[in-house]
C-alpha cells in the first residue's frame, strides 16, 4: 500500500495517466495558440480545443458550441452568477439559491446584494436537500436566476435537478447548477434536467488543475452571460484570454474516461463507501452520517464523531489525508456552515470527517482508513471530558460552559 | 497546518490523562471552554497539606495543540506549590510548544484550566476552615 492514502478526492484528484499522455504533446510540439488562425500551428491548437469541446459536451448532453472554457468552477460560477444577473437585470432583480452552495457561488451572490439585487438562500433539511415548494414560493416575477448546486461538495447530497429545472422552465428562469462534484461522477443531461447554466472543473475528474468549464445554453433560451474578464472576445466573447490548450485538452479527455468508466467508477467508490460506513458504524458507538442517506454522490462520506474534535482525529492519523468540518482546520475559526445549516450541533460540526475517494482507491485503503479512524477515535475518546461526562449520565446540552 | 515535535510528542505520549476523585477534598477541578467553540479541558490538582501538588490529571476535547498545551500543564504544575502554580502563563506554554498564532487560544485555555482549578481547591478549602485548622495542630 501507497504511503500516505489519499481519502479526500472531493479536494482535488491525481492527473490519470491516460489524462497526461493526452496533454504532453501540446506542451511542447503543438503549443500553438488555438487563436492564431493564420498557421498550421494554431490550426493544430484550435482542432485539439475542439476534439476537447465534443468530450465535454458529449458527457453532459450538451452542443460542443455551448461549453466555455474558463480557469475552473469557480470562475464558472462568477460568469454564470454575475454575468447573468448583469444582461438579466432589465428583466429583475431576484436571485434564488442556497444555504449550502460553495463559498464561489455564495460569494458572487453576496456581491450582487452589495450592487443592489436581491438574493434569497433557502434553507435545506437535516440531509441538505431544498423544499421544492419553498422554492416555487420564492419565485416572485423579479427572479431572474436560480442557482442550486447538483452535489454537495462537503455532504455529498444531490439536489433534485430535474424538478428544479422544471420549475425554473415553467416560470421562464435561468437555472444555473453548480455540479462540480457530480460532474463525470453522476449522468448529467442538460437537456432532460432544464439546466441553462452549468459549472464544472478538469481536477476533480482526473484532468489538470487550472482548467473549467461553463455550459451556456445556445437554444430555448439562448442564454448571454456578461464576461467576468475582458479582452480579445475569446469564448463567444463570454471569456476572454488565450485558451490553456494542454489542460483543455487534459479535461477533454479526463471527460471522455469519465463517460466510458463511471459506472464502474461509482459502483467501486459505492462499495469502498458501503465498507468504511459499515465498518466505521460497526465498531463505533455515537457516530451520524451527515448528508443524505440515498442521495448522495457515490464517493463521499461525512461522519460526525461525538465526544472528539475533528482536526485531533485527523493528526492521530497523519498518513491518511481526509477533511474535516472543525473550526480548528480553517482560517476563520468558524465550523463548517455546511454541517450547520443541516442544523447539526457546532459541537458535532467540530467533530466531523469526510472521507472521499476514487478510481485509484483500493480495498486495502479502505480497510486501513476504518482500522485507524476506530482506534483514533477510541483513544481521544479515553481522553475527552466529554465522553466521560455523557457515559456519568451528564447531559450535555444542560452544561453551563464557560465559552471564550 | 505543519505542527512542532513538542506538539505531536504530547499529542502521541499525553501525560497525566486520566481523572482523580472531584469530592476529594484536596482535589480542585477545572472545566474550561465550550464544546461548540471545539475545546474543552478539563484539568484537576491535588494537594498535599502544604498546598503542594502531588497530583496532575487532566482530559481534553480539542485540537492536537489544545492537547498538547493540557499535557504540558499538568507536567508543570506537578510538585509546584499552589502560588508557583499560578504564575504559569499562557506564553510559557506558547513559547515551550511553539504554537502558531491561531493556536494561542489554546494555551490561554490551559491557563485558565489550571486558574479554574486553583480557585476550586481553594474554594473547597474555605468552606472547611475549622477542619483544616484541627488537621494543622500537631498530634498527640
Amino acid at each position: 500500500m501507497k504511503m500516505p492514502v489519499y481519502m479526500d478526492y472531493a479536494a482535488t484528484t491525481p492527473v490519470d495517466p491516460r489524462v497526461l499522455e493526452a496533454m504532453m504533446p501540446y506542451f511542447t510540439e503543438h503549443f500553438g495558440n488555438a487563436a492564431s488562425r493564420s498557421h498550421s500551428f494554431g490550426w493544430a491548437a484550435e482542432e485539439a480545443i475542439k476534439n476537447a469541446r465534443q468530450q465535454v459536451a458529449s458527457l453532459i448532453g450538451a452542443k460542443d458550441s455551448e461549453i466555455i472554457w474558463t480557469s475552473g468552477a469557480t470562475e464558472s460560477n462568477n460568469i454564470a452568477v454575475k454575468g447573468s444577473a448583469a444582461i438579466y437585470k432589465e428583466k429583475g432583480n431576484h436571485i434564488i439559491t442556497q444555504a449550502t452552495e460553495h463559498k464561489a457561488v455564495i460569494d458572487p451572490c453576496k456581491y450582487l446584494e452589495r450592487q443592489g439585487f436581491r438574493v434569497t438562500f433557502l434553507p435545506v433539511d437535516k440531509y441538505g436537500v431544498i423544499d421544492l415548494d419553498q422554492l416555487r414560493g420564492t419565485v416572485t416575477d423579479d427572479t431572474i436566476l436560480v442557482s442550486i448546486m447538483y452535489a454537495n461538495n462537503e455532504i455529498g447530497t444531490v439536489q433534485p435537478i430535474a424538478e428544479i429545472g422544471r420549475l425554473c422552465k415553467e416560470r421562464g428562469i435561468l437555472f444555473h447548477t453548480d455540479a462540480t462534484q457530480a460532474f463525470g461522477k453522476l449522468p448529467i443531461d442538460v437537456e432532460a434536467m432544464g439546466i441553462d447554466l452549468m459549472s464544472c472543473s478538469g481536477h476533480k475528474i482526473y484532468g489538470p488543475k487550472g482548467v473549467g468549464a461553463l455550459y451556456v445554453r445556445r437554444k430555448n433560451p439562448r442564454v448571454r452571460c456578461e464576461p467576468v474578464l475582458h479582452g480579445g472576445g475569446h469564448e463567444r466573447g463570454m471569456r476572454s484570454g488565450t485558451l490553456n490548450v494542454p489542460g483543455i485538452v487534459g479535461m477533454g479527455r479526463a471527460a471522455e474516461i469519465a463517460k466510458a468508466e463511471m459506472e464502474q467508477d461509482a459502483k467501486r467508490s459505492a462499495a469502498h463507501r458501503q465498507r468504511l460506513w459499515g465498518r466505521i458504524s460497526g465498531e463505533l458507538e455515537q457516530i451520524t452520517l451527515n448528508g443524505h442517506p440515498e442521495q448522495h454522490l457515490p464517493n463521499l462520506l461525512n461522519v460526525s464523531f461525538s465526544y472528539v474534535e475533528g482536526e485531533s482525529l485527523m493528526m492521530g492519523f497523519n498518513d491518511i489525508a481526509v477533511s474535516s468540518g472543525s473550526a480548528c482546520t480553517s482560517a476563520s475559526l468558524e465550523p463548517s456552515y455546511v454541517l450547520k445549516a443541516l442544523g447539526v450541533g457546532e459541537d458535532l460540526a467540530h467533530s466531523s470527517l469526510r472521507f472521499s475517494f476514487g478510481r485509484f482507491t483500493t480495498d486495502e485503503e479502505i480497510e486501513y482508513t476504518a482500522d485507524r479512524v476506530i482506534e483514533s477515535v477510541k483513544r481521544l475518546r479515553e481522553m475527552s471530558p466529554l465522553y466521560e461526562m455523557a457515559k456519568e449520565g451528564v447531559d450535555l446540552s444542560k452544561v453551563e460552559w464557560q465559552a471564550h | 497546518m505543519a505542527y512542532s515535535d513538542k506538539v505531536v510528542d504530547h499529542f502521541n505520549n499525553p501525560r497525566n490523562v486520566g481523572s482523580l476523585d472531584k469530592n476529594d477534598p484536596n482535589v480542585g477541578t477545572g472545566i474550561v471552554g465550550a464544546p461548540e467553540c471545539g475545546d474543552v479541558m478539563k484539568l484537576q490538582i491535588q494537594v498535599d497539606d502544604d498546598n503542594r501538588v502531588v497530583d496532575a490529571k487532566f482530559k481534553t476535547f480539542g485540537c492536537g495543540s489544545a492537547i498538547a498545551s493540557s499535557s504540558l500543564a499538568t507536567e508543570w504544575i506537578r510538585d509546584k506549590t499552589l502560588d508557583e502554580v499560578m504564575e504559569i502563563k499562557n506564553t510559557d506554554i506558547v513559547r515551550e510548544l511553539s504554537l502558531p498564532p491561531v493556536k494561542i487560544h489554546c494555551s490561554v485555555l490551559a491557563e485558565d484550566a489550571i486558574k479554574a482549578a486553583v480557585a476550586d481547591l481553594k474554594r473547597k478549602q474555605a468552606a472547611r476552615p475549622h477542619e483544616k485548622a484541627k488537621e494543622a495542630q500537631p498530634a498527640g
